[in-house]
């Protein structure tokens, strides 16, 4: 079981409070990450990552563990602590705004 | 009685403002989706019940809100925006080319026959259409596709579709424009368009008479009477006896012929508004004074409308979805503020008063009455 930290405004979006948690496969990626959140939350689908390029939103990052994820592989393995459920994956809008 | 519902799109959500018909005291409802920016919102003819709301951020894109109960709840529908075939480019700035991205909705227009049919202009330029009440859209790809497309070139706030008209005597007949490429034309339900711009003439582009490449901030059409369009052009007011074949301009006495808005009074089809703006760079009302001017007599002779705005240091802006009328005797009209004020008139313009002061910037307002 992952557990995912959404910013506010999808939290609002996806009518959820706190974290949300999604099964992954045996060997979770950001990819089947957002690909499990995206099925369980439909209204999330483009809000993350473009639809068809499926690239990450110019103004958001994922962090776990204390390390930057937003530059790896979306394909690469996620931190055995994240695929464990000891540690969050989190998405975080960039400090923009006004 | 009737009633009134004002529905208010804004840089920080939506809100939605309730009257009977004496349109005297108000109800404010809101702010739904709070901190996105919700650059339009619009009911169904068909279910006054049924809105649909374009929402957005820079951080996650665009989202498709719809209502079935008159805005007490909300489901979002399908986001997903996808041009039809290789999109290609248009112009950017400086003139090299720039390839079709898409940003967001800014107007959604509900068909005047079935309320699971809507249309979306978006950013950039191109016509989207969904048939079942927005849980998908398909790109009415001819538009963008017309010979014109690649010397498109954006506006300041983008290559933004604006505005959509539906003829309500043909279905297959739409006008739509574009900041910064004009006016077109579809007789065929979207599949062909063609460029109605002959009559404008911009100075601010090499040939001030081309074909396309006008920026064109807003046009209305009065249902009875569709073969005549009133346009506000960048600079200009513009009015088609045609169906946009051929424009004459109508800015006559205006104090600036400068703006974003124009509309029609619901039951005189030849009495229309604007909102001077100074220039296009100063984007706030001549001297301070913020004025609605009327012309009843479908342009050239303006009267200022004055009783109830605030006619010394005012430098709010309307913006180009920011005014609607009601369908009411006497016509209601309806106007919002960068400042956050609403102002309505319950007397087609006689007088107004604020419905709100300090909402967020507003972006659009549509108004429905409801029986």
């Amino acid at each position: 079981m992952i557990r995912v930290v959404l910013p506010a405004h999808l939290r609002t979006l996806a009518r959820v409070k706190g974290e949300v948690t999604v099964e992954a496969g045996e060997t979770p990626t950001l990819r089947s990450v957002l690909d499990a959140l995206e099925a369980g939350y439909p209204m999330l689908s483009g809000t993350i990552r473009a639809h068809v390029t499926l690239e990450r939103r110019p103004f958001l990052r994922f962090f776990a563990c204390g390390e930057d994820l937003s530059h790896e592989p979306a394909g690469r393995p996620l931190p055995a602590e994240v695929a464990s459920g000891a540690e969050p994956l989190l998405v975080v809008g960039a400090i923009a705004g006004g | 009685m009737s009633q009134v519902r004002v529905l208010a799109g804004t840089r920080k959500g939506a809100f939605i403002l309730t009257a009977d018909g004496k349109r005297q005291k108000w109800q404010v409802s809101g702010p739904h989706f709070g901190g996105w920016e919700i650059y339009h919102m619009k009911a169904s003819p068909v279910d006054p019940n049924r809105i649909y709301v374009s929402q957005s951020t820079g951080w996650h894109g665009q989202v498709i809100q719809r209502s079935d109960d008159g805005g007490k709840s909300w489901e979002p529908v399908d986001n997903k925006f996808v041009y039809d075939g290789v999109p290609g480019t248009h112009q950017w700035y400086d003139g090299t080319p720039h390839p079709w991205e898409f940003k967001r909705v800014w107007h959604l227009e509900p068909s005047l026959t079935d309320a699971d049919t809507v249309y979306a202009g978006v950013e950039d330029a191109a016509l989207f259409q969904s048939t079942d009440g927005g849980k998908s859209w398909r790109e009415l790809s001819g538009l963008r596709q017309h010979g014109s497309g690649p010397h498109w070139q954006p506006g300041a706030g983008g290559m933004c579709l604006h505005t959509i008209i539906l003829d309500p005597r043909d279905p297959e007949r739409i006008y739509i424009a574009i900041s910064a490429a004009g006016a077109f034309r579809t007789t065929d339900g979207g599949k062909n368009w063609q460029p109605i711009n002959r009559g404008l003439r911009s100075d601010y582009i090499p040939d001030g008479e081309a074909e396309v490449g006008h920026c064109v901030h807003h046009v209305a059409m009065h249902p009875a009477r569709p073969n005549v369009l009133f346009m506000q052009k960048h600079w200009d007011v513009m009015r088609s006896d045609d169906g946009g074949d051929n424009w004459r301009e109508v800015s006559g006495n205006l104090p600036s012929d400068f703006g974003f808005v124009i509309d029609i009074h619901s039951q005189e089809p030849d009495t229309i508004y604007v909102v001077p703006i100074k220039s296009d760079s100063e984007h706030f009302p001549p001297e301070g004074k913020l004025r609605v001017y009327r012309s009843r007599t479908g342009g050239n002779d303006w009267e200022a409308l004055t009783n109830g705005l605030p006619q010394a240091d005012c430098y709010v802006n309307v913006l180009r979805d920011a005014m609607a009328v009601d369908q009411l005797d006497a016509c209601g009209v309806y106007f919002g503020t960068t400042g956050g004020q609403v102002y309505a008139s319950a007397d087609a313009g006689d007088t107004w008063a604020p419905i709100v002061r300090d909402l967020p910037p507003v972006l659009s307002i549509e108004v429905q009455v409801l029986q």
